[in-house]
């Protein structure tokens, strides 16, 4: 009995003298139930529509005001004007959008004659949880509007034909764009983490930086390294997700070489990340406790899980410089809506510029001493 | 020519004095030992010098240049052998020897050339292509001296390159080192714990404690240095009164210390000594119990110039700057 209180003596003295490990085991679930529990279920708000308007006669008018009025209160959705339906269409499939109603041109007519004027609405379906929060408000609107306050002239009661763009996707597809990124993320985080600081605490680095290496050869060479083994995680997933979460023909060349494009960018931007986290950091420790924190804070708030606008206001600004938001949103618009480029050129850039400023920030705080 | 010149160099680590302005110069062709108890500041030089750690005040010139205003200068001229095994265990010794030879920038035909010498030069040859992690202690120390040589420094940086050996694979290390040297053309500084070895092998050595330097000189020169040529080492059964002061008259005696019966002699003339020291137990009546006379080692002179008391510090101080410090790898 006494060797088991001496093992157990042990560990919890080490456990008392490494406050790191003390912090993390406490910090790491309360950040998982903030971040987890605004991440999913809030209500969804400041979803974009695109109205077009055909018909201009006084009840299509009445329907835009009503539209306009959800988006002063209950913000569900913003209403933008188009002229032009097609323009309206092409933004929805790029994904600026996430719905058009469109007014038709007999509407004004068919109200006063009775006839069941239908007002329809195109939807991103690719978000099922953003297209019935907002399939629920119109529908709710419906009656409303079909029953004024004074004894109409009329009786025609309108209703919404609801056209989804993209055949159905089920909740596994809608997951997989964050699935590709996370195993990007952790390949990054062994890679560019804990291989990186175990080197450092063996003293492996010690016989580099007796050699004439400069710090900016060494940094790109454990970058690119990282990310050539972040690149291959990406690819598998990107194979055999596909495959897995039935995407209609999942190994489509086009849609592989744009995907290509994109595991290159975000492997780089996880990996550089990575690095400038690592940097400074000597304790083998310190990369495996903020591991799970690091994915709780960077995983949930990109969206790739629940959109993002039902998020609260923090979780949106850590949303707007985390890379995993715009891998992921690239991920989706290649993956769900089978756009090109062109498409997720915001995503691109974004992560070809985090890359960069990582990487040189994390060459200027890189010390070629010890 | 010298090839390593020190200059007032000092490291600071907060309040802990590493390296306390030292000064002295390395000539062409030297095996160099540095000597010193645990933190007396050995590795800390030895990084100032390898570029590894900025100096505090003062500079040092290694192969003509600054270590702190060529240090990539200093880097091409050096082989540098650290203290922790710090080859890549899951790479086997050509591949190695091949990430190094590349990080010098050297070329692959002259790659091709001499890596396999090398690997001979070090008796690695049918190892080249296993794995590191299955070379034993010894293979890996051999396997990094080749790599220290890829670039054919001129200068050559070991610290405690045979601590955790076996003494088989000690020899075979040092024998190495001695024969690279000769082949070579190399200039070599040392840190050891092992006087036998340094004794043996190195031209000078520097005695460093609390970051300064204590003794510097040959081998021979410093055992000359302490008082007495051999330790007589003697304990008697019913020694009378006074019988240190007896001993201490005795001819060639330098020194004489006890610790309860037994007794610490010091001596110019060991075999005089012994013989007088005989006589007088016989007169006095005293049984001699057991007798030992040993020839003055590097042991005695470390244990004069250094003293003998445990002196322990903390390396705190240092260890926060460097977390290298106190790190020992390969499981030593």
């Amino acid at each position: 009995m006494h060797r088991v209180w001496a093992i157990i003596e042990r560990d919890l003295r080490r456990f008392r003298r490494s406050p790191v490990l003390v912090i993390v085991s406490i910090v790491m679930p309360l950040v998982q139930l903030v971040v987890l529990g605004y991440a999913f279920g809030g209500q969804i708000k400041n979803l974009e529509i695109g109205v077009v308007n055909e018909d201009h006669g006084v009840p299509s008018v009445k329907l835009e005001e009503m539209f306009q009025a959800v988006g002063a209160n209950a913000k569900t959705f913003n209403t933008i004007d188009y002229h032009d339906k097609a323009a309206a269409m092409r933004d929805l499939r790029n994904g600026k959008i996430n719905g058009v109603l469109e007014i038709p041109p007999e509407f004004s007519r068919k109200v006063f004659a009775g006839a069941n004027p239908r007002i329809a609405l195109a939807e991103d379906n690719t978000d099922q949880f953003s297209s019935s929060a907002l399939e629920g408000v119109l529908n709710g609107m419906m009656p409303a509007y079909n029953a004024p306050a004074v004894l109409p002239r009329t009786t025609a009661s309108v209703s919404l034909a609801v056209v989804e763009v993209y055949p159905y996707v089920p909740y596994i597809q809608y997951l997989l764009p964050g699935t590709i990124v996370l195993a990007i993320f952790v390949s990054a985080m062994i890679g560019g983490g804990i291989i990186f600081i175990d080197d450092k605490a063996r003293g492996l680095h010690e016989g580099y930086l007796v050699t004439p290496i400069r710090k900016f050869e060494l940094i790109l060479g454990f970058n690119l390294a990282g990310a050539a083994k972040a690149i291959i995680a990406g690819l598998v997933l990107i194979t055999l997700g596909s495959i897995i979460a039935g995407i209609p023909d999942p190994l489509n060349p086009l849609r592989m070489a744009r995907m290509f494009v994109l595991v290159v960018l975000t492997s780089l931007s996880l990996i550089s990340m990575m690095f400038l986290i690592m940097v400074r950091v000597n304790d083998p420790l310190v990369p495996r406790a903020i591991f799970g924190m690091l994915n709780t804070v960077l995983y949930f708030p990109s969206g790739a899980v629940y959109p993002s606008q039902s998020f609260p206001a923090w979780m949106k600004a850590i949303a707007v410089v985390d890379p995993f938001t715009y891998a992921v949103h690239g991920f989706k618009q290649l993956i769900l809506k089978n756009t090109g480029l062109m498409a997720i050129s915001t995503d691109l850039i974004f992560l070809s510029v985090f890359t960069i400023i990582a990487m040189s920030l994390a060459t200027v705080l890189f010390r070629r001493t010890l | 020519m010298f090839d390593i010149e020190v200059e007032n160099l000092a490291k600071r680590f907060g309040d802990f004095v590493a390296v306390d302005g030292l000064n002295f110069a390395v000539e062409h062709g030297e095996i160099f030992g540095l000597l010193g108890p645990n933190g007396a500041g050995k590795s800390t030089l030895i990084r100032m010098l390898t570029t590894l750690v900025p100096p505090t005040s003062g500079t040092a010139r290694v192969n003509h240049f600054d270590i702190v205003r060529q240090p990539n200068d200093v880097r091409q001229s050096i082989g540098v052998i650290p203290q922790a095994m710090t080859s890549d265990l899951e790479l086997s010794a050509v591949e190695n020897l091949t990430i190094f030879a590349k990080l010098y920038g050297i070329p692959r035909e002259k790659r091709n050339r001499i890596i396999p010498q090398l690997l001979a030069e070090v008796d690695l040859t049918q190892w080249a292509d296993k794995p590191v992690k299955m070379f034993s202690g010894g293979m890996r120390r051999r396997l990094e001296i080749a790599r220290g040589l890829v670039h054919e420094p001129k200068i050559f940086f070991l610290d405690e390159p045979t601590t955790g050996l076996d003494p088989v694979s000690r020899v075979a290390v040092w024998e190495m080192l001695a024969r690279l040297k000769r082949e070579r053309d190399l200039t070599i500084l040392v840190t050891t714990h092992y006087m036998d070895e340094a004794d043996k092998l190195c031209d000078r050595i520097a005695i460093v404690d609390h970051g300064k330097l204590v003794a510097l000189d040959s081998p021979l020169k410093l055992k000359a240095s302490v008082p007495g040529k051999n330790i007589l080492e003697v304990s008697f059964s019913g020694a009378p009164q006074n019988w240190t002061e007896t001993l201490r008259a005795l001819p060639d005696v330098a020194e004489v210390k006890s610790e309860d019966n037994i007794f610490r002699i010091s001596s110019e003339n060991g075999p005089r000594t012994t013989v007088a020291l005989m006589e007088a137990a016989r007169v006095a009546n005293a049984a001699v119990t057991s007798l030992s006379v040993q020839s003055t080692t590097l042991d005695d002179v470390f244990v004069h110039y250094t003293g003998r008391q445990m002196r322990d510090s903390l390396q705190g101080a240092s260890a926060a700057e460097s977390p290298f410090l106190i790190k020992r790898g390969g499981g030593l």
